[in-house]
């Protein structure tokens, strides 16, 4: 689940990592706390909001309430800003960036700074990254932070304050389930110490039950998408215009790639899993028909999950609910001679092959 | 031979006596696995197909010698039931369970290299071996004996592969579902150094998809070390940035994990990749 910016920093705070005092802003009240000149900014959970329009500085209240106006209710890249967050100005003396991420291939948290901050660290070249990996048995130790103070060239008081920030977002990224938490730019203020102007905080969904304090807030995802959430289907919305259902998420993304072949456009990816539950199955054919393809294509390999028992779920949905647009279905596997028989008077379409059933659906949707 | 289980593994579950310990119990013993013991705690003296049930694992191991744990224990205990198995002596671990904090899995892959331990998954369906043992949820009943050894992320599309293979008369040597997560204990790099070095290991099939680099440095791997044919398919060439495809390692995440990178990677190695998933048959046929 990836945290707006102000809630990552209110989880920043809890960890005494500093950051620009500032608030929700709504009304003109909610400025009352804090002091001109301010940074209004858009929360959004997607990058790119400063060229969008999505931040702004104003001089004072006047100027903040105009601002304010313009950008709640704009759309970055299609999502719709709700809310805004209002800092003071910090005094930024120097910029930098700090990461920490898990590695698949190392299997361990990767510690990422770079003395270049500020800016989309995709386009920093390799080498002014510092990478410094951390044993996830024995965690942070000082010499990770002697490692990385001495690549990032910072004098001694300077290092003192980094190493301290490093501890406390190590923590963070560990107690918090993190697969990320990125503060850009992480800056050195003036006076000396270190201060966090923007963080973007990832929690591994799977471990959200551990961490009740989080409230749950699926930004990133569409309504149906949601819904599939709470049902526990794997359900992604896409651009096009035949809904794929399949089990096993492999053979669902290689069944969106066989319509892209021939043509086709996947609008939905819905990975039944190793469910056989006509229930479940039911609940998978509801939601989409919700997001109205112009086509299904229902592909099956019966493995464990035997090709019948989804055959019976399909045929109860197909025959007391209806489904206004064309079924395609491909059966291959496990009984998969029963599950053509239960099927084969509901009207639907079959193909022999993957390529075959591909074709057709692309066929029909164009 | 084949790799990472044969006649040798002597199985424990964890998890063995609810609705998926017993039925796969069941399906283990008839492909002709050695489960030789359940855990599952306060269960100590039922039996399952006839397989003794114990209270902990060392109990197990004690009583039966085991050497593998299959672990089907519910997510949020899984951590507990690997340090258990490791702690136990247990050198091979096949975890099934889906949805496992990143985290956890983190702790329990560093904690298995400590313990010489390999372990298969998580979110994974396990190995099997034809004619030697399975371990894990596959359907028995797609495999053949043979020479063919197949590494895969996914569960249901190398089903389907297995499948192709088989019906073409095809047969397998050793088939590794690695799995789906971000963070799993075998990669295709250690499968690819098991299928180099075992006899009865022909040629290689791997099964990818987005999400990670974990086949490019597969490639890498291929060009270096590996002298038998590798052919490979990669899912989710049309899978749209930022959006996790069903596995939660299936995502393209700032600009990394695409299809293209790895079937570039793949090409570069020289191993032979194909549109679908069944015409791997077709191409390792000819």
């Amino acid at each position: 689940m990836k945290l707006f910016e102000y809630r990552g920093k209110e989880l920043f705070n809890k960890y005494g990592i500093e950051v620009p005092k500032g608030n929700l802003v709504n009304t003109e009240k909610d400025f009352s706390k804090l002091n001109f000149p301010l940074v209004l900014k858009a929360q959004v959970p997607i990058g790119g909001r400063g060229k969008a329009g999505g931040i702004k500085t104003v001089k004072n209240l006047k100027e903040a309430k105009e601002k304010l106006s313009k950008i709640l209710g704009m759309d970055i890249r299609s999502y719709r800003v709700g809310k805004v967050l209002a800092e003071e100005m910090a005094d930024i003396k120097k910029e930098m960036y700090l990461s920490i991420s898990l590695d698949r291939s190392k299997r361990m948290p990767l510690i990422m700074a770079s003395a270049s901050g500020g800016m989309d660290i995709e386009s920093v070249p390799d080498e002014q990254i510092f990478k410094e990996w951390v044993n996830p048995l024995i965690g942070i130790q000082d010499f990770n932070i002697r490692s990385i103070n001495s690549k990032l060239k910072l004098d001694k008081e300077q290092s003192k304050e980094l190493g301290k920030v490093l501890s406390k977002i190590y923590r963070l990224f560990r107690e918090y389930d993190c697969e990320l938490v990125e503060i850009n730019p992480l800056i050195i203020k003036g006076d000396g110490g270190v201060m966090a102007l923007d963080s973007k905080v990832i929690i591994n969904d799977d471990a959200m039950y551990r961490h009740q304090d989080i409230e749950p807030e699926l930004v990133e995802l569409t309504p149906l998408e949601k819904d599939a959430k709470e049902k526990g289907i794997a359900f992604v919305q896409l651009g096009g215009n035949i809904g794929v259902i399949a089990n096993g998420a492999g053979l669902t993304m290689a069944t969106l790639d066989a319509l892209t072949h021939f043509k086709g456009n996947g609008g939905v990816f819905l990975d039944l899993g190793g469910t056989d539950d006509p229930e479940k199955v039911k609940q998978a054919f509801e939601l989409m028909k919700k997001a109205k393809p112009k086509v299904i294509f229902l592909n099956l390999f019966g493995g464990i999950t035997k090709c019948d028992t989804v055959a019976k779920g399909v045929k109860e949905v197909i025959t007391k609910e209806g489904i206004d647009c064309p079924v395609i279905t491909r059966i291959k596997g496990c009984n998969e001679k029963e599950a053509k028989e239960i099927l084969k008077d509901a009207g639907l379409i079959t193909g022999a092959t993957l390529q075959d059933a591909a074709q057709k659906s692309s066929d029909l949707a164009r | 031979m084949a790799v990472f289980a044969d006649e040798k593994n002597k199985v424990l579950v964890q998890g063995a006596t609810g609705h998926q310990g017993v039925f796969h119990i069941g399906e283990m013993l008839d492909f002709g696995t050695k489960v030789v013991a359940g855990v599952t705690p306060g269960k100590v003296g039922q039996k399952v197909h006839g397989v003794p049930i114990f209270n902990n694992v060392q109990d197990g191991v004690d009583a039966t010698s085991a050497n593998t744990s299959l672990v089907l224990v519910p997510a949020r205990f899984a951590k507990d039931a690997v340090f258990e198995a490791l702690d136990a002596g247990i050198k091979t671990l096949v975890v099934i369970t889906e949805n496992i904090p990143f985290h956890d899995a983190m702790e329990f892959v560093h904690y298995g290299k400590y313990k010489d331990a390999v372990i298969i998954g998580p979110n994974c369906p396990g190995i099997a071996s034809p004619g030697k043992a399975k371990i894990g949820i596959l359907p028995g009943q797609i495999f053949r004996k043979g020479h063919v050894g197949v590494a895969s992320r996914s569960g249901t599309l190398t089903y389907e592969i297995v499948n192709s293979l088989t019906e073409k008369g095809i047969g397998q040597s050793t088939c590794i579902g690695l799995g789906g997560d971000p963070i799993i204990g075998t990669t295709f790099i250690d499968a690819l150094d098991a299928f180099e070095k075992d006899k009865e290991t022909k040629s290689i099939v791997l099964v990818g998809e987005i999400g990670g680099t974990a086949e490019e440095e597969a490639a890498e791997y291929i060009k270096k070390y590996v002298s038998k044919p590798v052919y490979a398919f990669i899912a989710g060439r049309t899978a749209p940035p930022g959006k996790r495809m069903g596995h939660a390692g299936a995502i393209i995440a700032r600009g990394k994990g695409t299809a293209e990178s790895k079937i570039k990677a793949f090409e570069k190695a020289e191993v032979k990749l194909t549109k679908f998933p069944t015409d791997i048959a077709d191409l390792i046929e000819k």
